[in-house]
């Protein structure tokens, strides 16, 4: 009798511990690009807090889908939605934080930060017009380097990602001929090319291959030191991927709340803007308020505290003007 | 097996001649043929579950491009919406049919050494090495290609090739292109490593049904070692290593994660080996995840549907031949 009672007493205990657990839980699920920030972020909240977040990295076209579903109390995406479409589906969406894509490229003798390429020559390199790095077009930007006669092993994602569906719509508002004949999205079909799984998949047919460009997200060039080109931005600048360059991208990209912030943010105006940024994005269903409301909290204090964590991960965090018309939608929808 | 195979074909009458006189005897006994039934039956209703989503999931692709017009079309074109399974299936076909080329030799081999040639002390370690690379989780196969396999073809052996079988006229074909070892040949090599355990063990208890009596026969008539192989053992167990053979070609048909990194997802056909392919499991792992509109996350599980109808007429085929072979041989 006596250890029935035990029994009773411990399982009550796990019972009562899951159901609180239950009550203190924030699901949310998406894209796999933030996710080592939003799982550095969810620790130290739930350290300040006591409050967790359970982020699933299954892609975001997966994250996307759960809170269409509603399973999920936030999606996370890194393509932005569109107004229609998240009008049609009762969703609302703000921006996180931010990433970049760069372009990395493995030739004998070509240093990171030596490279100087523009849109219109990574257009033609990714079309297949420009096929030996000593063209004329290559070679005129670059009149300090030696550039060899041989081919260009261009290198891509094999599998469908954000990083491409930034790295093509980069491609596509710079070069109408891009947008013609291949387009933007997660995946798209390549007109030639090799393709890499993930990251590490691009960046170890890069290296090993040689003669070869590819493009990677900027933590990943960052954190492993690979030979990053400068491209040239709408302002005519050529400018170097780092921390101060897609700030600069960042502040003066135009996030609209009225568009719930749909915005893709490549070839921005600003003088130093880096043209390959994208932030990613977090999606709530507009009419669980209740659920909203601690997802919403969550990123509050992240846009708090949470800055210098995402710059360690090398993610950009969002510039202060931005995260002020955040939290004024946050409120014209009654969640803050 | 044996009793499976006996069993379906008369089953009705089976379970109603064992199951009803049991009934009356014995309460347990019923208990433990009703638990056993709804287990075998729960497989069955699986399968049909598995097909009515993918079926239902694919409804739109289907409505769409048609059965014919999915199959045929080449294109691959996320952007546009336009799908079609045919780069899909060539890839598969072809790293299948490359793999069984290269692995079917090696296994076979294993298998006669195993159950004729070698020592006994030798049979035990030799089966378990094998078993054990059977065990090898197939992404570590995937990540010894990408970082060790890959450089290997693309440096050593596809250069190699194309400088000696390159060379020869029809050959020359299927050798072109820069060898960057992401390519329809990598994956052959891969996924033939990883079937060799299944058709080897297949083929060594198919080899091992062949009857005592025979080969002893055809030892005292002063047959050799080799002849005995060819004229007795192979001929014996022809249809048990060909039901093998097509057990491990279902297995290749459906590997994943061993060539989702080195083929590239390249959806074309080419008529080089050196050139990045994709298969129907490759392009599912690679783009499932961020499929973002309805028709193409509907024409995944269209390639899906097709890779399940592909490995139930394989597996079905496998199946027939292997019973032929055991009610003819292991009376």
């Amino acid at each position: 009798m006596k250890t029935v009672f035990k029994i009773g007493l411990v399982l009550a205990f796990v019972l009562a511990g899951v159901s609180a657990q239950a009550a203190e839980t924030i699901n949310g699920a998406g894209a796999s690009f933030p996710y080592p920030v939003y799982s550095a972020w969810a620790y130290n909240y739930h350290k300040a807090t006591g409050i967790q977040l359970n982020y699933q990295s299954i892609g975001s076209g997966g994250g996307i889908r759960q809170i269409t579903n509603r399973t999920v109390e936030f999606g996370a995406s890194d393509a932005p939605q569109t107004p229609e479409f998240l009008k049609k589906n009762n969703l609302l969406q703000f921006p996180a934080v931010m990433g970049g894509v760069v372009l990395v490229v493995n030739i004998k003798g070509v240093k990171a930060g030596q490279m100087h390429l523009d849109a219109d020559a990574v257009c033609k390199i990714y079309l297949g017009e420009i096929t030996y790095w000593d063209d004329a077009k290559i070679k005129s930007m670059n009149p300090k380097l030696t550039l060899p006669h041989k081919m260009i092993t261009v290198v891509h994602r094999s599998d469908g990602s954000g990083t491409t569906a930034i790295f093509t719509t980069y491609l596509s508002q710079a070069c109408s001929a891009w947008n013609d004949k291949v387009g933007h999205g997660t995946s798209v079909k390549w007109p030639l090319g090799i393709g890499g799984k993930g990251n590490e998949g691009v960046a170890n047919y890069v290296r090993r291959s040689g003669n070869s460009i590819g493009y990677v997200e900027f933590a990943y060039a960052k954190q492993n030191k690979l030979a990053y080109t400068l491209l040239k931005n709408p302002a005519g600048r050529f400018v170097a991927p780092n921390f101060k360059t897609f700030e600069d991208a960042a502040a003066t990209g135009d996030f609209e709340p009225g568009k719930d912030f749909y915005l893709w943010l490549v070839n921005a105006k600003g003088e130093n803007a880096w043209p390959i940024a994208g932030a990613t994005f977090i999606l709530l269903a507009k009419e669980k308020k209740e659920a909203d409301m601690k997802t919403v909290k969550f990123y509050d204090w992240a846009f708090k505290h949470g800055d210098k964590k995402a710059k360690e991960l090398v993610y950009i965090p969002l510039p202060e003007s931005l995260k002020n018309k955040i939290r004024a939608y946050w409120k014209a929808h009654g969640i803050y | 097996m044996r009793e499976w195979a006996g069993g379906s074909r008369t089953w009705p009458i089976d379970i109603l001649t064992n199951m009803a006189p049991s009934t009356k005897k014995n309460p347990i006994d019923l208990l433990f043929a009703v638990l056993t039934a709804v287990s075998s039956f729960s497989i069955i209703l699986l399968i049909a579950g598995i097909l009515i989503v993918l079926v239902f999931e694919s409804s739109l692709a289907i409505h769409k491009f048609g059965v014919f017009n999915f199959i045929f079309t080449i294109d691959w074109d996320p952007v546009r919406k336009i799908f079609g399974a045919a780069s899909a299936l060539y890839g598969t076909m072809v790293t299948t049919v490359l793999s069984m080329l290269m692995a079917i030799p090696v296994a076979v081999g294993i298998a006669v050494f195993i159950t004729e040639i070698a020592p006994s002390f030798l049979k035990g370690p030799i089966g378990v090495t094998i078993e054990l690379l059977a065990a090898i989780p197939s992404i570590i196969y995937g990540m010894w290609g990408l970082f060790t396999l890959a450089p290997i073809m693309s440096n050593t052996i596809e250069p190699a090739l194309q400088a000696t079988l390159g060379k020869l006229p029809v050959f020359s074909i299927l050798f072109k292109g820069t060898p960057m070892g992401i390519d329809l040949l990598t994956a052959s090599v891969i996924l033939s490593i990883m079937i060799v355990p299944f058709t080897a063990s297949i083929s060594r208890d198919a080899f091992n049904l062949t009857p005592e009596v025979v080969k002893e026969s055809a030892y005292a008539l002063g047959a050799t070692k080799w002849e005995v192989v060819k004229n007795v053992v192979i001929p014996y167990s022809k249809l048990g290593v060909f039901g093998g053979v097509v057990l491990s070609m279902g297995r290749a048909i459906g590997e994943t994660m061993a060539v989702a990194f080195v083929l590239g997802n390249n959806h074309q056909i080419l008529s080089s080996l050196l050139n990045a392919a994709a298969t129907i499991t490759v392009s599912l792992a690679n783009e499932f995840t961020e499929a973002d509109s309805d028709i193409y996350l509907s024409s995944l599980f269209y390639l899906a549907l097709v890779l399940f109808v592909l490995s139930f007429i394989t597996l079905f085929i496998a199946k027939l031949f292997l019973i032929r072979a055991e009610r003819k041989y292991s009376r």
